[in-house]
């Protein structure tokens, strides 16, 4: 057997005005889980998509099980045994599992004998312990489960090499923990395993070894994760020390700008999702909204903001806002950071111009009348790129060709420079490198400094502790109660999250 | 194989000039598989393309029938253009065009106004009312979708049919003249200028039969362009086509937006009626439009949803109309009409995805 799984060397990949990745060289023993760590646009989705034949590299060399190998598409890497599993599913949802996963194979040619691939693929489930009913519809399966039905497809095409991209990123805490015994047991089994993730304490958990790539350069190639430690892997990824905690100044609550009195939704499937709560913001406060996810936060979120109905009263600075259109809460300061950045927050085939203008588009001095005033449209989304970092080749850019962080920098330098009164923010960070969560959580805490209410809605506890002043627990669509954001109050806000009332 | 052809999705973004060259590439290559056909049965492509160039570019005269030709399909392509911007599938132009047609009669045949009244007043009442005829006509499948979400393409489609038969009553029933399906002419009054009316003053008009209508397009082109890129209803409307969730996030009001457009473009069809009957028909009649509803839908997609684009291929596809009535009644100009809509469409994968031919790598064991 050879050394190496996978030897990619000296891999440089030119985009436009930009070099994704500066001659780069990765290995791959077999059967090991090997990390691929980097800040959003450190170009680890590149790499790996060069490896999984989806782009050509500039120049360079792939060698896999020593044999020298050239890509043109996805075919020729998957007939090379490797398998990429992406961060958005690729699935059918009205069809089964097995029917996705035999979707583009060769055969079964016509006739479809879907129980005996039910058990074929009940076989391939027991050797790797990936549980998931074959017969169930896509659109019937937890993202965890959908996760699988994505593994088990690679699997099924033979995968030797399985590359995951960011793959904890859409899980919930419980399934991340089920995900990282599946990927030990099928390193066991000899498979190798790439592990793409920007996330410390997950790398430091399940992988054998790291490379770390920063702006397109290997600052760490293919350690031994043994001896490595926190604070040493952050510096390499970053560049510079990361302080894991940001400073928070004693807060200094002012009127009250948020109010719900008895507010109850339902939700998409009409079925209630929040029932009877009663809540206060006050101006110069975070108020932490913890949880876990599915118990009403997005729609706490909606009901505030003018984008889905409900019952009882909500008001913002004293005025109504509770079933009014969205337009009324915009008008008063009302700045929403949503939970999804692609189908909400963004118009991906518009500019980046066009994408920061959507909240202020009326006013002056971009909306001039009937008109806008695209010359100062410009200027003012290539102030907020200057301003917020934003990286990108320009401000005509389209939304779509952004990395997630990125996207989600536009969407926060837009909700933020309306000089909100108030700023719901849904899992502002998720899928954010340590870099823009430090970014993005100071910018927090300076809106909260200059007297902005903020509700925060995360499921990463340790966010809601390091920013909040006071954290509710929320359960099946209820408030369990409210406790100050100290760690003595851990314990309680375990419980509120479990469902348990905690009375202050 | 010494080479091999490499197809590669762009990563890079299209360079600004590309969109054009592949359509222009792709009509030229249309014509050119017409010619072959044309040959394989027999036919002299080369006469029949002199012909048609003849038949449509030729001279001043027959220029001027290709743009009045061209003149309802660039009004009815801005009506799609504008809707299907929002993603509004707007395909009851026809019937649009024929009740803008119908409300503008009304200002003759009523009348409305009376014939005495100078032309301007005239002219510009039955604009109006081709305006108004289109958007009322509109407003009916908007109101039902943002109130009920009633699908569009169904409503739109149905009304054609109602439009239709709603002229025939009134051409038939009402203001027959003698039992044809058609009205007594109008008064010169009501018909728009053309050209040939100065030919007393300027010789060289005579027999040109351009009129004010083709005058209508061009400044229709460039109002629509305005609102499209310039204005905030334009933006909003860029913006619910492109994400209708992250437009109601940003505060706009899509109920009340997907009635303005379908009203817009339904005004602008109507407008391409009361064009053609007070420019071109001079009376209601049946058939007054030979489908250009439906071909305003090829002539938007083929135009990328551009305003300008928008008049250039009415241009073509009123030579096309014009030229196949003199080549061949049937056949021919279809065809090739339907090879450039082909070509068109798939010439879009040269603007996804690189080309390139490459040395084959000749593998060593």
């Amino acid at each position: 057997m050879s050394e190496y799984a996978v030897e990619m060397c000296d891999i440089v990949i030119r985009f436009p005005g930009v070099l994704a990745n500066d001659h780069v060289n990765f290995t791959l023993k077999p059967g090991e889980i090997h990390a691929l760590l980097g800040e959003n646009g450190a170009g680890k989705s590149t790499l790996m998509n060069v490896l999984a034949g989806l782009y050509q590299p500039t120049s360079g060399q792939i060698k896999i099980n020593d044999q020298v190998v050239q890509f043109h598409s996805p075919k020729d890497a998957i007939a090379q045994g490797i398998g990429m599993v992406h961060q958005h599913f690729m699935l059918v949802p009205s069809q089964t599992v097995t029917e996705n996963i035999l979707l583009g194979l060769e055969r079964p040619r016509f006739f479809l004998n879907l129980p005996q691939f039910d058990q074929q693929i009940l076989a391939l489930q027991e050797q790797f312990g990936l549980r998931v009913d074959p017969k169930a519809k896509i659109w019937q399966l937890s993202v965890g489960e959908q996760q699988r039905v994505e593994i088990l497809k690679t699997l099924y095409r033979g995968a030797n090499i399985l590359i995951m991209d960011e793959p904890t990123a859409v899980l919930a805490p419980k399934e991340i923990t089920e995900l990282m015994k599946t990927l030990r047991q099928m390193a066991n089994q000899g498979k190798s395993i790439i592990f793409i993730s920007h996330k410390l304490h997950e790398v430091m958990a399940i992988a054998d070894r790291v490379t770390v790539l920063r702006k397109g350069r290997v600052t760490a190639a293919g350690q031994p994760m043994a001896g490595l430690t926190r604070a040493e892997l952050a510096q390499m990824m970053v560049g510079r020390k990361v302080v894991f905690t940001v400073e928070k100044r004693p807060h200094d609550p002012g009127e009250v700008v948020l109010r719900l009195q008895n507010v109850s939704a339902e939700n998409d499937k009409g079925l209630p999702a929040l029932k009877n709560v009663s809540l206060e913001i006050r101006s110069g406060e975070i108020l932490g909204i913890a949880g876990v996810s599915g118990n009403g936060q997005s729609e706490l979120a909606q009901v505030i903001t003018g984008l889905r109905p409900c019952q009882g009263l909500i008001t913002v600075n004293g005025q109504p806002v509770s079933n009014r259109p969205p337009i009324e809460a915009i008008r008063l300061g009302v700045s929403h950071i949503p939970e999804d950045r692609t189908k909400v927050g963004t118009a991906p085939n518009l500019s980046i111009t066009e994408n920061s203008i959507m909240k202020n588009y009326r006013d002056d001095p971009i909306g001039d009348g009937w008109r806008i005033n695209f010359n100062n449209a410009r200027t003012y989304a290539r102030n907020l790129k200057e301003k917020y970092a934003i990286l990108a080749p320009g401000v005509r850019t389209l939304a779509r060709k952004l990395s997630g962080g990125n996207l989600q920098k536009v969407i926060l330098a837009r909700e933020i420079s309306a000089h909100p009164r108030l700023i719901v923010a849904v899992q502002p960070t998720r899928g954010l490198d340590v870099g823009a969560i430090e970014s993005i959580q100071t910018l927090l805490l300076e809106q909260r400094d200059e007297g902005a209410a903020i509700l925060l809605i995360s499921e990463e506890l340790e966010e809601l502790m390091a920013l909040s002043d006071r954290i509710a627990g929320m359960f099946s669509g209820m408030i369990m109660g409210t406790v100050p954001a100290q760690l003595r109050y851990l314990d309680e806000i375990g419980l509120m999250m479990t469902g348990t009332l905690i009375d202050q | 194989m010494p080479f091999r052809i490499i197809v590669e999705k762009r990563v890079e973004d299209v360079p600004k000039w590309l969109p054009a060259a592949t359509s222009l590439g792709a009509v030229v290559l249309a014509f050119l598989i017409c010619g072959v056909i044309l040959e394989l049965i027999g036919g002299d492509a080369l006469r029949v393309l002199r012909f048609f160039y003849q038949a449509t570019f030729g001279s001043w005269g027959v220029f001027s029938d290709t743009l009045v030709k061209a003149t309802p399909l660039i009004l009815v392509g801005l009506a799609c253009t504008v809707a299907f911007r929002m993603r509004l599938w707007n395909i009851g132009a026809e019937g649009q065009f024929y009740v803008g047609a119908f409300a503008a009669s009304l200002v003759v045949l009523v009348p409305l106004v009376s014939p005495d009244r100078p032309k301007v007043v005239i002219l510009t009442a039955m604009l109006v009312m081709g305006l108004i005829g289109g958007a009322v006509w509109a407003f009916i499948p908007g109101l039902l979708k943002a109130r009920y979400q009633v699908n569009e393409i169904i409503t739109t489609l149905m009304l054609n049919y109602v439009a239709i038969l709603w002229n025939n009553y009134w051409i038939f029933g009402k203001w027959s003249e003698g039992g044809f399906q058609m009205t007594p002419t109008f008064a010169r009054s009501s018909w728009l200028p053309r050209l040939a009316d100065y030919a007393r003053e300027i010789p060289a008009f005579a027999g040109i039969t351009l009129h004010l209508g083709v005058v209508f397009a061009i400044i229709a082109a460039a109002i629509v362009w305005w609102v499209l890129y310039r204005s905030r209803w334009g933006y909003e409307i860029n913006l619910i086509g492109d994400n209708p969730q992250a437009a109601r996030y940003a505060g706009i009001n899509i109920s009340r937006n997907i009635i303005l457009v379908l009203m817009f473009s339904g005004a602008l069809a109507g407008l391409a009626g009361m064009s053609e009957i007070s420019g071109v028909v001079h009376r209601l009649q049946e058939r007054i439009s030979p489908g250009y509803g439906f071909t305003g839908i090829i002539v938007a997609w083929l135009a990328k949803l551009n305003p300008f684009a928008v008049i250039l291929v009415s241009i073509l596809f009123g030579a096309l109309i014009l030229a196949g009535r003199e080549i061949q009644p049937s056949g021919l100009p279809q065809l090739l009409q339907g090879i450039i809509l082909f070509m068109v469409i798939s010439s879009d994968v040269l603007l996804r995805y690189k080309i390139r031919l490459e040395r084959a790598v000749v593998s060593k064991p």
